[in-house]
């Protein structure tokens, strides 16, 4: 397998520069596989499984079991031999075309699946297989993908298989829930356990529909005809031999669980049966090669199914022999096909005639095949054919019927195979000119070999009998059966049939174009074909899905904000409903009067802002409500906060007052009642806010995660100020983090702003007093060394990078509206950022040297006396909290100078003119 | 007082979402401002309001006193004030070029990618 795997990769390269030598030499692989499962079968015989197991997701029990018992060995069997001529006719056959190495790609693909699907001994690992398989198909049927119809008949192959291959899934699960196990050779044991499940039919549906799907039964069926537009290759490989007998290997080696049900008949019996008379009379209709082969196809997996449905000893070696005959037979038709439309350029068998001549081989083999297909002795096809009749009239149920409809569809067959594999070849007038390049020995090499092969083992029936076909039997019946095959059974019953078979058959054939016209006539007659339901009911499951987009994803970002607001909501009210939340006591001497007294002034600028119809009320407002969070915080012993809240508020007027006149103004657009409705909305959320953070404050508190931090905060990181401990050393990674993120917004916020010419405009032009000049003069100087004490002392008392950066940037924007010589801002406002995070990056690293986990901080012994600090330690942590102080003055400025100045004629927003 | 705290976030979370439900692009901002307010506040609440004494520890001490705030919340919400501040800078000029971009301040004008 690993081999074909290789194949997959190195064989389309080949494949590019010569697409006939990649056929010959790719097929070595698949025949020596062949050979080696050939020469196991003794062994398969003799009980000794090839097996194999490797972990594939051990965590959750998954292995990648393998086992190859008699099934799944006639399976690899056929699926290596045929490749390996397939390979050598699909290098012939697409030499020269573009599609030739996809092809090679896809069919090592395709031929890897089938191998894994063929050991596969775990039900998941089977899926795994089956799916890939249909993948596989699809990409070979759609290889003319510049075709709309090749796109749409392997759309409908990959829909109506993977629809199937997800239903088989599902069944899977409850097979290895009632069994116990996802082993299959050890699902047999537990057939009983299996049966008395509760959803035991299920099961059984789910599983059927998986095998139906992929085997083209009735009403699935029309999937295979369209495949036929994939090239000839790949449907005498796929869509004759190997890949639409998965259904039926599946079915074969899951019936020693399912078989003993009476479920299990009364579904495949008439499925198979309608299949293989609805397949043999659609056929009747058709003139295209292919598409004549594709409908016998489907009847010949009716009748697969129908003997697996049957179930006795007889019609499962006669569903094993079936299966054997008709690949070979039907793969080498395929092929004959192929040639005949390379040399003619047609597949009209109305047309076709006199190919004997110019193409005697082709012909010899075709003869070979047709022969075999009809069930003429000596070929394997009567043998087929004779096992087929034998075991319908030993059935125990619904014999007479299945019997007629066997009996229908193989005189059809029989009609079929001489339009098929005579027709074409017999002379009628002149002989047409043929293109010589349908001669080459690629082409002929495989036909050849497989008619060869089916007259062979119908000569020697032996050869395949004895073990091949026993083992697989036995594994089907659990039980050690003799397989005798042999041409002569002696005068009885199943001959009749056999010969009447043949002579309605020739007599099909010989009114072939009457019989055509009436068949033809009473399909058009019929009121549904499947295929056009099929496109029908799917071009409505589009449309249906169109509707549900559109209806969900309308593209309204109000509407999604608001289904997502009330959705959170409804989570938050239903948990604590189920959580028996409770509005917590409250008493009034718990109230304080100046936090409620700022509570109500925020309120207020609150209903202010959002009743505001001008940005500037609005902005000034919030303004209100940000100090107020800043008294909060002070009054609830958090001064580091209040000290940035106070900072990072007035910061944020400034921006607006830079920008505020660029930006859109207000406007009123919505309903009283739309703005009604959006208040509901909006106070269930604020509500669900208020109920989540109480139930979260009801809980019973435990430690707190800052317990080890408050208690190591000064002995062991030598700060006594725990907040900035916190974000210096104790989670210092995460402020790293945190600086980044400022330092990629304004990044974000330059790009944005960024309009295709790197020329600055001038700065404020201006608009400063002599006064105003005259007090920063002494201002800025002071702020700049409040913020380098604030940074000093950070570590100690509240202050520390973050508050010392928003003042130092304040002091440098106090600055830039200082100008008046309309003079560039900061040279480079990317240095201090880019300085500030390599600062605090390279703290991390002193650690190491000291044999300590990175990022661990490290103090120097030396401790200076510093004015208005005191006694100050030096160590990483504060080389950190430079980092910081660095980064945030350094983004706090450039994105206000990029605000200020960002684009030409930008004013220092004195008033709103709104 | 935690109570009165969850009402006034509530309150604040109200509003914010009132203005992000609007359709022009400025109220967009005012209430992305008001839920950042009310997000900080939320976290600090949650945290346990305490009496009032800061995380400072005194001079004479090696560790804070019991029934000490809670530093960590303190620490989330001063980064988170300051990213606050660099996103509404970003939303700021976002909101603006998108609106040079389309053409229209509306949100129930923006309801295709394609224009």
């Amino acid at each position: 397998m690993g081999a074909v795997a290789t194949g997959a990769v190195i064989w389309p390269q080949v494949a590019r520069g010569n697409a006939r030598l990649a056929g010959w030499l790719s097929a070595l692989v698949p025949a020596a596989l062949a050979v080696w499962l050939i020469a196991r079968v003794p062994d398969v015989g003799a009980g000794q499984l090839p097996a194999a197991s490797f972990a594939w997701v051990p965590a959750l029990g998954l292995t990648l079991d393998f086992r190859l018992d008699g099934v799944g060995l006639l399976l690899s069997v056929l699926v290596a031999s045929i490749g390996a001529l397939i390979l050598i006719y699909g290098g012939g056959y697409l030499k020269g075309s573009p599609q030739a190495a996809p092809f090679f790609g896809f069919i090592h693909l395709f031929m890897l699946a089938m191998l894994g699907l063929a050991g596969a001994d775990h039900l998941l690992v089977l899926f795994v297989f089956w799916e890939l398989t249909s993948l596989a198909s699809y990409l070979l049927i759609g290889l003319a993908h510049d075709s709309a119809d090749a796109r749409k008949a392997a759309l409908r192959a990959l829909l109506i298989t993977g629809f199937g291959g997800v239903a088989m899934l599902a069944g899977f699960i409850l097979l290895a829930d009632a069994a116990g196990t996802w082993k299959i050779s050890e699902l047999a044991a537990r057939a009983d356990a299996v049966r008395a499940h509760p959803a035991a039919h299920w099961m059984l549906a789910l599983i059927l529909l998986g095998a139906v799907t992929k085997s083209a039964q009735v009403p699935f069926h029309f999937w295979l005809p369209g495949a036929m537009v994939a090239p000839t290759p790949v449907s005498a490989y796929l869509h004759s031999a190997t890949m639409v007998k998965a259904g039926v290997y599946l079915l074969a080696k899951l019936s020693p669980v399912f078989s003993a049900w009476p479920a299990w008949s009364a579904v495949l019996l008439p499925l198979g049966a309608l299949t293989m008379l609805a397949g043999a009379i659609f056929a009747l209709a058709q003139t295209d090669l292919k598409r004549l082969l594709a409908y016998s196809t489907m009847s010949a997996l009716g009748t697969l199914v129908v003997l697996l449905g049957i179930g006795t000893d007889l019609a499962v070696q006669a569903a094993m022999v079936f299966l054997i005959v008709h690949a070979l037979y039907k793969a080498a038709l395929f092929m004959v096909a192929g040639v005949v439309d390379k040399a003619t350029g047609t597949r009209d068998i109305t047309v076709l005639h006199g190919l004997g001549k110019q193409l005697p081989l082709l012909a010899f083999a075709a003869g070979l095949a047709a022969f075999s297909m009809s069930g003429v002795p000596p070929f394997i096809g009567f043998i087929g054919k004779e096992l087929l009749y034998e075991a319908k009239v030993q059935a125990q149920t619904a014999g007479p019927l299945i019997i007629f409809c066997g009996f229908a569809a193989n005189a059809i067959n029989v009609a079929v195979a001489l339009k098929v594999g005579f027709s074409p070849f017999v002379n009628r007038g002149e002989i047409p000119q043929i293109n010589p390049k349908a001669k080459q020995s690629a082409l002929l090499a495989g036909p050849l070999l497989l008619a060869i092969a089916g007259a062979v083992v119908g000569l020697w029936p032996d050869l395949i009998g004895k073990n091949l076909i026993r083992v697989a039997v036995e594994d089907i019946t659990v039980t050690p059966t003799t397989v005798k095959l042999k041409l002569w059974h002696g005068f009885n019953l199943v001959l009749l049939l056999s010969g009447l078979t043949v002579a309605a058959g020739i007599a099909l054939y010989a009114w072939r174009s009457r019989v055509r016209g009436i068949v033809a006539g009473a399909l058009d007659r019929m009121p549904t074909r499947a295929a056009k339901t099929f496109d029908a009911g799917l071009s409505r499951v589009i449309k249906g899905a169109g509707g549900a987009t559109r209806f969900f994803q309308h593209g309204n970002l109000r509407g999604y904000f608001a289904v997502l607001l009330l959705t959170v909501a409804a989570l938050v009210f239903h948990a604590a409903r189920a959580g028996g939340f409770s509005v917590p006591g409250f008493e009034v001497s718990d109230l304080r009067f100046a936090p409620v007294g700022v509570m109500m002034m925020m309120v207020v600028a609150t209903v202010l802002a959002v009743r505001a119809k001008a940005r500037v009320t609005a902005l000034l407002a919030l303004g209100g409500v940000g100090y107020g969070v800043a008294l909060l915080y002070a009054l609830y012993g958090a001064p580091d906060l209040a000290l940035t809240q106070v900072l990072v508020e007035t910061l944020t007027l400034v921006l607006f007052a830079f920008i505020l006149a660029k930006l859109p103004p207000m406007r009123s657009r919505s309903s009283p009642r739309r703005r009604a409705l959006d208040a509901l909305i909006a106070g269930a959320a604020g509500l669900a806010v208020a109920v989540a953070l109480l139930a979260a404050r009801a809980e019973p508190a435990g430690a707190r995660v800052s317990d080890a931090m408050v208690a190591d905060s000064y002995l062991v990181a030598k700060g006594k100020n725990v907040v900035n401990v916190i974000l210096v050393d104790f989670r210092a990674l995460d402020t790293l983090g945190e600086i980044s993120v400022l330092a990629i917004a304004a990044l974000g916020v330059a790009a944005l702003l960024y309009n295709g010419s790197p020329t600055r405009g001038p700065g404020s032009q201006a608009t400063a007093t002599a006064m105003y000049r005259a007090s920063i003069r002494w201002l800025v100087p002071l702020l700049y060394a409040l913020s380098i004490l604030l940074l000093l002392r950070g570590h100690n008392e509240p202050g520390g990078g973050f508050i010392g950066g928003l003042v130092a940037a304040s002091a440098a924007i106090l600055r830039e509206l200082g100008r008046t010589d309309g003079a560039n801002g900061p040279r480079s406002p990317v240095l201090p950022v880019a300085c500030g995070l390599a600062i605090a990056l390279a703290s991390a690293f002193p650690a190491w040297f000291h044999g300590q986990p990175w990022m661990q901080g490290v103090w120097l012994t030396w401790e200076p006396w510093l004015p208005l600090v005191g006694t100050t330690k030096l160590g990483t942590p504060f080389l950190f909290d430079i980092g910081v102080y660095a980064v945030v003055f350094g983004v706090a400025r450039w994105i206000l100078d990029l605000l200020l100045r960002g684009e030409p004629k930008t004013t220092v927003a004195t008033a709103d003119p709104d | 007082m935690e109570p009165i705290f969850a009402i006034l976030i509530g309150f604040l979370t109200a509003a914010g979402f009132y203005l992000m439900l609007r359709r022009t692009f400025m109220r967009l901002l005012l209430g992305f401002l008001l839920l950042g307010q009310a997000a900080n506040l939320l976290i600090l609440t949650a945290g346990g309001l305490g009496p009032g004494t800061s995380p400072i520890i005194h001079p004479d001490a090696t560790t804070l006193p019991p029934g000490h705030p809670d530093p960590l919340p303190q620490a989330l919400i001063l980064t988170a004030i300051v990213i606050g501040f660099a996103t509404v800078a970003f939303a700021v000029v976002l909101l603006k070029r998108a609106n040079q971009a389309t053409g229209t301040d509306d949100f129930d004008a923006l309801d295709t990618t394609d224009s």
